[in-house]
């Protein structure tokens, strides 16, 4: 079937900003589907909140809105675009749920609007419990017994029949969001309550345990035509009970025989006809018993998912792009398969190599969080590893996670604690496995405490038992030659073919050096010299049955061959039948697929897993560098091991290598493709912190230097340089030691900001008032790392602090954009709110920040991009910070500003000058651009939602408008925090703030807004002669704060707390905001912000404006 | 294990180490892209003849099971080549139902139920690399050898080894005698409940012939007829007698059957000429039905004529076009020759064709109720998603 001609204009719906459970594998699939329509002639019209992305460039969509993701913009959207269809099912579950909502309230028929890939009644039937399970029964497949609950009631005579452990599962939430195991009643009772608020519908399925069966996905795509492929099957390595996004993932099925993975296969195909899904990809998930093989279904997303992002990847068959083509009525059969270019999209593809998936958690930013993995998903990002076995590719994955693990490394424990390791599952659970092989644990008891298949088990004893080999024999390796001098150090046979078969197993050289007591180059020498290198493998969809012409490459190791030529050989020595045999030496070859060219190469370096404090933006800027250097002719060669950014789509790069970040992976690369240079400065710390060692063998790196990276980042170096310059620094010492600390905190004065040198994301990092609090924090912080220095800075309390970001060449340099934080300095830049232009600096101190920055940017001989972070106090201008490198903040001022600084800055990195790029002044804006962090506090129970130096958020969103007020209220709305226009405040501050908050609850009065606040600070507003009413604290009595917020009197909460005693005292008021959805803030500054946008709001309404026309405003 | 040699008679050689039988042993190499069904691959009489590589690369992950024979006497292929091969098998079918044999008990392994069979395997050796090598320069013959690590000898006797397409193999795998089959499809059954678990496939769900109205009677050749066939004829409605290769087509129509299925099978069609003499005769008398090699057969026996693809189609994922509905069905192939349809212009049209490479995998009489596919829509390996086709022969027969 041809496409369709009866739509023309398309409305494509993103997911807004990243959270755990929905991460920028959105933006993959968003951008694929973006290009994959706009190739077949439709206007794509875009709407998402999310600046960080590449779906919102200008150049992807026809018109992109970056505007908040609700009904009401919506509404505005359709109304001014008249969308002829919307295709939600690119964005997560945020599009599929406002897609339903726009539906239910009648706005698609108002403005006759369809609804393609899926429509309301599959959506429905897909994602209500009860309507699935009765659509599975409908076609004999079984499901788990099961309730669906609306109340505490049904929920007490649901558990009756269901029995304990039993899971819950709140309809229409995100990742699992407030679903979990309940083992008694009690937790029951408690999962339940929590369930019910959550879900948007007051819903919970309740439902039998599968606890401990085999796990499995498949991805399924399905045409107009009924025509119905399977993609990919991925079998989990944590069984059922972990979410599947938190849990170890391999495809394809490894466990299943073919009868089994058949049935698997039909179900699916059925599950897709029945639920009704037209057309694009669905994501189903069975559970199997392995003691018996029955097969439940456990449920289906009607929709891309972060599973078929990693199909994708793990295949090479990009279902985005795929589902968009057969949204508008194309067929399987008459879309081409990309990389073999002969045939049709309509197979499925096969797989000659093992991928494996693991989480990447980030549970030491949330200290207080419970870090056992459970059917609530709590990873903040992925890695994705592929190699030839299973052993090989879980190796790889390990190291791809950048947790300093470069293998399965011994933990500590004794037995009891290993058992409970392996019981409980946390993120580490994998090394503890790894451990109990050592202590001698059979494979039996293992299985029965994590009922991970034996299989995988098995396969990690192989590595186990090889590492003991080579403990044993690598001493041989040692005793070779003499020691010290590698050069002259070779392995003999057996030696070499150790060494060889540990690099099929997947050893990292890393770990070898640790196993060996080499070093890690000394390993990469000797692997060098036995010619011990990997050979690179297509990803080409069909087991090479085809020839590919796609170079989307992974490494492996694989044995040689030979050629014998002519009928008697090649003087291979004759009777060869002894009982040792010489090796074949002659012209051994090897089958590698990298086929490098002979162009002009330049390597850019991804940012691995996504974590906190290093995410999508990061992405963002490499795939910005790969486009800028092939519109300059270059050919791109891109490195990552992320399998849901747009960077590791095959078609983004020239050529695309699936590889962990390491310093082995890459030079093995580098030394493949002698490229031109590498660029180190667009991925964030990841391949920044392999600038120096990559240099030190020789690497050209592009862009500045990594002596400048230095010079900014050690703190002698760097204080010397704002000498040179004449700038300010807040006073900063160095400790080793708890005394030092305190000396030198004693000396600088408290407040004092403490922090481990070299760290992301404001790692460990505290401000600490007294002298306890700082033995407190040394005392934790050196015994976890007792060689690194501790940074001790003043805290400048209430200042104003500012990020810019720069470009320079070397001679000119020119400001990207101006920040203004929103939150005070001393809160994670990463987690602050932010405006661009400043809205309230004066013009003197913003034109002496861009002075600064540009003397900093030459004195540093800049050659990219450069972030300085300044604090403001008293017109006082500080340097926090120098980065000479892209920032988070990098997508955000292009998006608000319109000029691409990441495309700027890759092209000044291999010699463009700014003038040659037409850059010679900064951009005029005449809107305003306000950035907001969005937290996961409500996926992590008992953490607090307070703000501090230690960053938490784990993305962004954005609001644009023709003012700083709308423009916050925006950026409010996407993050979630819809601020109120009438009804009650409540205000609970600490004394610090009780001045600045006057002017707040007079304004606030003013826009007729009741107020209602704790004893302290409604006395002390009496005093200043507002009259408030006062409402008890918890720890007071009852009614007390909690059970108003409970009851929904409340539209909005001010809540700011310090000290230890005050926060735990009031952390219930937060934590209750935060699960009843009540918008608050924990700062004075977020507060008189609101207000600034709540009375904007009462004057003036919300605008819609495509990101298109903001930037012509601009230029004009 | 000891090291293996695996030589190509164009002169490649292949090291790995041996996980099957010791010994020697030739045939024309031919890869397999399934990722399942690798004991339904190795027990395929089609395979007579070849030696197998797998381009998955972890064989043997759940083990092997009674239920996954696809002939009797075992492992039909002469080799097999495997990156990894798994000796610590999970699967509770294989742990219920597992392979036994008399001398050693239950045969858990890959590596044991080759050696069970005296069948040699080689694995650790580059798959991908001889896969790109065969699908560059055609499948040809090869020689496993544990026990010989010469090269040079190895060649010179693959060198010497005559081309598949000179031997009879379907003599070696049909069955000797007339046996009767009712055996229905492998399905789940949960223990107690009696419930399926499948239910769901295009084919009609019971199995038992009891409850079928008017069973039909098939006949099937036998030219090294994979099990599922007969399982899959006896869920149509079929009562299934199956008869050696040889059996005289008068033999056959003394049976009185209401259809005839010609089965797959190892080797070159043209070699098994009796067979296609013998449905010369049946053309016209009883409705046909041919799978594979009972395709190319049934090709030949009207006038067509064969030819041979470079390396072959085997694996699971293969599409093929029904071309009256248009539909896009996901198919399990093995075959290395193919029915020249345009030979036979005016006496069948095409029905089926595969979107790979635009072969043609299927056709049907102009006039008479006889049909075939070059795939197997009995699956198993592979998708069920041709299974219907059983029907179709039924329906035909019951129409006719």
């Amino acid at each position: 079937m041809p496409k369709r001609t009866d739509i023309k204009k398309i409305l494509l719906i993103g997911s807004g900003p990243i959270i755990i459970g929905q991460a920028c594998e959105f933006d993959y699939s968003g951008t694929q589907s973006c290009k994959a329509l706009r190739d077949d002639g439709y206007k794509v019209i875009l709407v998402n909140s999310n600046p960080a992305t590449i779906m919102t460039d200008p150049e992807i969509a026809d018109v992109t809105y970056i505007e908040p993701l609700t009904v009401e913009i919506l509404e505005l959207i359709i109304e001014k675009e008249r969308p002829d269809a919307i295709l939600p099912t690119m964005g997560g579950q945020t599009a599929l749920n406002l897609a339903v909502k726009l539906a239910e309230k009648g706005i698609l028929e108002k403005y006759n609007v369809e609804l393609i890939g899926a429509k309301l009644h599959a959506i429905k039937k897909a994602e209500d419990r009860e309507l699935f399970k009765q659509a599975m029964s409908k076609i004999g497949l079984d499901v788990p017994k099961s309730s669906a609950v609306t109340s505490m009631k049904e929920g007490m005579e649901a558990i009756e029949h269901l029995g304990f452990p039993a899971i819950l599962r709140p309809a229409f939430t995100l990742g699992g969001t407030g679903g979990g195991i309940a083992y008694n009643i009690e937790e029951y009772t408690e999962l339940l309550d929590k369930g019910l608020k959550l879900s948007p519908v007051s819903q919970v399925l309740v439902e039998e345990s599968a606890l401990g069966w085999k796990e499995y996905e498949l991805e399924v795509m399905r045409d107009t035509k009924d025509n119905v492929v399977i993609i990919c099957s991925i079998e989990n390595f944590d069984p059922m009970g972990i979410h599947t996004g938190d849990s170890i993932t391999v495809a394809p099925a490894q466990t299943l025989t073919d009868k089994e993975y058949q049935r698997m296969r039909d179900a699916s195909i059925a599950i897709i006809r029945e639920i009704g899904v037209d057309t694009g990809g669905s994501n189903i998930q069975f559970a199997v018993n392995p003691e018996n093989g029955r097969m439940i279904v456990i449920e289906m997303n009607p929709r891309v998912s972060r599973s078929s992002a990693l199909a994708s990847k793990a295949t090479g068959f990009p279902i985005a792009k795929i589902a968009a083509k057969l949204a508008v009525g194309l067929t399987l059969d008459e879309i081409k398969n990309d990389i073999t270019r002969e045939t049709p999209a309509s197979f499925e593809p096969t797989i000659d190599y093992v991928v494996t998936k693991f989480p990447r958690f980030a549970f030491e930013k949330f200290p207080e969080a419970d870090p056992v993995l459970t059917t609530q998903m709590k990873s903040v990002g992925e890695v994705m590893s592929i190699g030839r076995t299973f052993k090989e590719s879980l190796q790889k994955a390990l190291r791809s996670l950048e947790t300093d693990s470069y293998g399965l490394e011994e933990v500590d424990g004794d037995t009891e604690k290993i058992k409970t390791k392996l019981k409980i599952p946390g993120a580490e659970r994998i090394w503890y496995v790894a451990q109990a092989m050592r202590t001698g644990l059979e494979i039996k008891t293992i299985h029965e405490h994590t009922r991970i298949d034996p299989w995988f088990l098995n396969n990690i004893k192989q590595i186990i038992e090889f590492e003991e080999q080579l403990k044993v024999q690598s001493s041989k390796f040692k005793v070779q030659s003499s020691p010290r001098d590698i050069e002259h150090r070779t392995l003999n046979i057996e030696q070499a073919a150790l060494l060889r078969k540990a690099k099929e197993y997947g050893f990292s050289d890393r770990r070898l050096a640790q196993l060996s007591g080499l070093a890690e180059m000394d390993i990469r020498g000797l692997r060098k010299k036995h010619n011990i290198v990997p050979v690179y493998k297509i990803v080409d969809t069909c087991a090479a049955e085809f020839a590919a012409f796609t170079p989307y490459l992974y490494s492996t190791y694989e044995r040689p061959f030979y050629k014998i030529v002519g009928d008697s050989g090649l003087g291979l020595g004759k009777g060869n039948k002894d009982n040792n045999p010489q090796p074949l030496t002659p012209n051994p070859q090897y089958d590698c697929e990298a086929n490098p060219t002979d162009r002009q190469k330049v390597i850019i370096l991804g940012s691995g897993p996504n974590r906190i404090g290093q995410g999508v933006e990061f992405d963002y800027c490499c795939v910005h560098a790969v486009f800028a250097l092939r519109e300059l002719g270059y050919e791109t060669i891109m490195i990552n091991c992320n399998p849901e950014t747009v960077s590791t789509d095959y078609d983004t790069s020239d050529r695309l290598y699936f590889e962990p970040l390491t310093i082995e992976d890459t030079l093995n690369i580098i030394e493949k493709e002698k490229p031109v240079g590498v660029i180190v400065q667009v991925g964030g710390q990841t391949p920044l912190k392999l600038a120096v060692p990559l240099e030190r063998e020789g690497v050209r790196i592009l862009g500045t230097s990594p002596d400048s990276i230095d010079r900014a980042e050690d703190r002698k170096r760097f204080k010397e340089l704002l000498h040179k310059l004449g700038l300010r620094q807040p006073e900063s010492d160095t400790a080793m030691s708890v005394d030092e600390a305190v000396r030198a905190a004693q000396k600088i004065g408290y407040p004092v900001m403490v922090r481990p040198s070299y760290v992301l994301g404001g790692r460990a990092m505290e401000i600490v008032y007294d002298e306890d609090s700082i033995r407190n924090y040394m005392e934790r912080t050196v015994k976890g790392a007792p060689k690194h220095p501790i940074l001790v800075d003043k805290y400048l309390d209430d200042a104003i602090e500012v990020d810019v970001d720069a470009l320079s060449d070397g001679h000119d340099v020119i400001v990207g954009g101006v920040m203004e934080h929103i939150e005070e300095a001393g809160i994670h830049s990463g987690d602050s709110a932010c405006s661009l232009p400043p809205y309230s600096l004066n013009n003197d101190v913003i034109a002496e920040i861009k002075r600064q920055t540009k003397a900093l940017a030459l004195e540093l001989r800049v050659i990219g991009l450069m972030n300085i972070q300044f604090a403001v106090k008293k017109d006082e201008i500080y340097i926090l910070e120098v980065n000479p490198r892209a920032s988070r903040t990098v997508p955000f001022v292009s998006k608000a500003t319109g000029v691409p600084i990441a495309k700027l800055a890759a092209k000044i990195m291999v010699g463009k000058t700014l003038k040659e790029l037409g850059l010679t002044e900064e951009k005029q804006i005449k809107h305003v651009a306000v950035k907001e962090a969005v937290f996961p506090f409500d996926k992590f129970t008992g953490v607090d939602s307070i703000l501090g130096p230690e960053m938490k958020s784990t993305g962004e969103v954005m609001g644009i408008d023709e003012d700083f007020g709308r423009a916050f209220s925006k950026a409010q709305a996407s993050s979630d925090n819809v601020l109120p226009l009438c009804g009650k405040i409540v205000i609970s501050i600490r004394d610090k703030d009780k001045p600045g908050i006057c002017n707040i609850v007079g304004r606030l009065f003013a826009a007729g807004f009741s107020i209602i606040a704790t004893r302290g600070t409604a006395a002390f507003l009496s005093e200043k002669g507002l009259e408030v009413e006062v409402i008890n604290k918890v720890a007071e009595g009852r009614p007390h704060i909690v059970d108003l917020i409970k009851n929904r009197e409340i539209v909005f909460v001010i809540n700011t707390v310090s000290g230890a005693q005050a926060q735990k005292d009031s952390f219930s008021i937060r934590r209750s905001a935060l699960q009843y959805g009540i918008p608050f803030t924990t700062t004075v500054a977020g507060a008189k912000a609101a207000v600034n946008a709540i009375e904007m709001l009462r004057k003036k309404k919300i605008n819609i404006r495509s990101i298109q026309e903001y930037h012509k405003d601009r230029d004009a | 294990m000891s090291k293996t040699l695996l030589v190509l008679s164009d002169g490649v050689v292949f090291e790995g180490e041996s996980f099957g039988a010791e010994g020697e042993t030739i045939g024309e190499v031919v890869f397999n892209t399934s990722m399942t069904g690798y004991q339904e691959i190795l027990t395929d009489a089609s395979y007579k003849g070849q030696i197998v590589a797998m381009t998955y690369t972890q064989i043997g992950n759940y083990g092997v099971t009674e239920e996954d024979v696809e002939s009797a006497g075992g492992i039909k292929a002469e080799g097999f080549i495997v990156k990894e091969a798994c000796d610590f098998p999970s699967n509770w079918r294989a742990e219920k139902s597992g392979v036994r044999s008399q001398e050693s008990g239950v045969v858990k392994s890959i590596g044991n139920y080759l050696k069970e069979y005296r069948i040699v395997g080689i694995q650790g050796i580059d798959t991908r690399a001889l896969t790109k090598h065969l699908r560059n320069y055609g499948a040809q013959t090869g020689i496993i050898s544990t026990v010989d690590t010469d090269p040079h000898n190895l060649l010179k006797k693959v060198r010497a080894y005559p081309d598949i397409s000179t031997f009879n193999l379907v003599k070696a795998v049909t069955t000797d005698k007339v046996y009767h089959w009712t055996e229905g499809c492998w399905k789940w059954q949960s223990k107690g409940i009696g419930g399926s678990g499948l239910g769901i496939s295009n084919r009609e769900k019971t199995n038992s012939q009891s409850l079928t109205p008017n069973p039909c009677h098939v006949v099937v050749y036998d030219f090294g007829v994979k099990f599922n066939i007969l399982r899959n004829l006896v869920d149509a409605g079929f009562h299934v007698t199956v008869v050696p290769a040889q059996t005289e087509a008068e033999a056959v129509l003394e049976m009185n059957p209401d259809g005839i299925l010609l089965s797959n099978g190892p080797g070159d069609p043209q070699t098994v000429t009796y067979a296609i003499e013998n449905t010369r005769k049946l053309i016209g008398k009883k409705p046909i039905f041919g799978i594979c090699l009972g395709h190319q057969i049934l090709g030949l026996a009207m006038g067509g004529r064969t030819y041979k693809l470079k390396f072959g189609h085997h694996g699971g994922n293969h599409p093929v076009k029904d071309l009256a509905t248009n539909k896009v069905e996901i198919t399990s192939q093995n075959h290395n020759y193919c029915v020249d349809i345009k030979s036979l212009q005016g006496k069948v049209k095409l029905t089926h064709r595969n979107l790979f490479d635009g072969s043609e995998e299927g056709m049907q009489h102009v006039e008479l109720p006889v049909f075939s596919v070059q795939h197997h829509p009995e699956a198993w390996p592979g998708p069920n998603d041709s299974t219907h086709i059983f029907s179709r022969f039924r329906q035909l027969i019951q129409n006719g």
